[in-house]
């Protein structure tokens, strides 16, 4: 599967102002391709703190759905994370990891997904029970589905190919975070 | 009265409902209480960095935050403060006991607790250490009022003086 494509079939799903967390590099590089969204928030450092910032928006707005993006590299950053989201349990998270086994951006370095580490054994490890692997690209559509009817917490793995990200992020932190703010807080 | 007592009225005062913390000795009292205190949504993560993007993201959808952590555990923070809340200007709020002065037994937190001060002013970051118990409702309340007002994290420091003398 493809990062791009999978990240635009999640955003055209989306109807209901769902948040969605961009993590580091190219994972947030094709969430800003995909359409840049009032609603996005796209990190440009920080790496592996997608899912607790994810984890801070659905605490503060339980009635909102929250999408963090991560991948392979900066997931195992933060495993600890996973455990965190388990304890406290938010009802209206998605996590969806792209694996494609490599620290991409740097020069394609193996990931230790290349080896021993299977990210959904692991978040089911951590005590996320609803994770799964998308087996293709309409298995992952309907696990979007699924987690956007459905009580979370949920996590879900795509395997990824190599391709390069279809769009690069603009670098204004300020302007980020307020047009971020200004999506998701109906008075800012 | 205990230093943790004037800290919950400060935080209760500028409408802080979120606590993220990493365990430690000193700051016990104040994590019972707000554990005990329905006012509070507090959470325990595994590392300090979690805790510090929890509040950053719950401050962005409209929750106020404070991480609580020792001298130690701020350590493992510059990165996550200089590209995430420093450039976003997000005022997360710190409060961090300081430990590896005044009377510390171990090497390891004297050494790393000297590295607290340059990392803050190198980062331009707001920080203030409490002595005296009458302060304290006075700097954790001023700092947050600060912080928001001015979209800038702050870093309140418990001084041993405050809490071990």
């Amino acid at each position: 599967m493809n990062r791009f494509d999978l990240t635009k079939r999640l955003v055209a799903r989306l109807k209901a102002g769902e948040a969605v967390i961009g993590g580091i590099g190219n994972t947030n590089f094709d969430l800003w391709a995909a359409g840049q969204r009032p609603e996005n928030f796209y990190m440009l450092g920080s790496m592996g703190l997608a899912v607790p910032i994810g984890l801070g928006v659905a605490l503060a707005q339980p009635a909102r759905k929250v999408f963090v993006l991560e991948g392979d590299g900066s997931l195992l950053m933060q495993l600890g994370s996973l455990g965190t989201v388990a304890a406290v349990g938010p009802k209206n998270l998605v996590i969806i990891a792209f694996d494609n086994g490599m620290y991409q951006i740097t020069g394609k370095q193996k990931s230790l997904t290349a080896g021993t580490v299977d990210l959904v054994a692991t978040a089911k490890g951590a005590g996320l029970a609803q994770s799964e692997w998308a087996t293709d690209e309409a298995h992952f559509e309907r696990l979007v589905d699924r987690a956007l009817g459905g009580r979370g917490p949920w996590f879900i793995g795509a395997k990824i190919d190599a391709s390069k990200p279809a769009g690069v992020t603009e670098r204004d932190p300020g302007l980020i975070r307020r047009r971020f703010m200004a999506g998701i807080l109906p008075n800012s | 009265m205990s230093w943790h007592q004037p800290v919950v009225k400060a935080l209760k005062a500028n409408e802080v409902r979120l606590v993220t913390y990493i365990p430690d000795n000193v700051l016990t009292p104040l994590i019972d209480a707000v554990h005990g205190d329905s006012w509070f949504r507090v959470i325990c993560p595994a590392r300090e960095e979690e805790a510090v993007g929890i509040v950053a993201g719950a401050y962005m959808a409209g929750l106020r935050g404070i991480t609580l952590m020792q001298t130690s555990g701020f350590a493992t923070l510059p990165n996550v403060l200089a590209s995430l809340v420093v450039p976003y200007q997000l005022p997360v709020l710190m409060l961090i006991s300081e430990r590896g002065t005044l009377g510390d037994h171990q090497l390891g937190q004297a050494v790393v607790a000297r590295t607290m001060r340059p990392v803050l002013q190198t980062l331009g970051i707001e920080h203030f250490a409490i002595e005296r118990n009458e302060d304290v409702e006075f700097v954790v309340g001023s700092m947050a009022k600060q912080a928001y007002a001015t979209q800038s994290p702050a870093a309140i420091i418990l001084s041993p003086l405050l809490t071990k003398k």
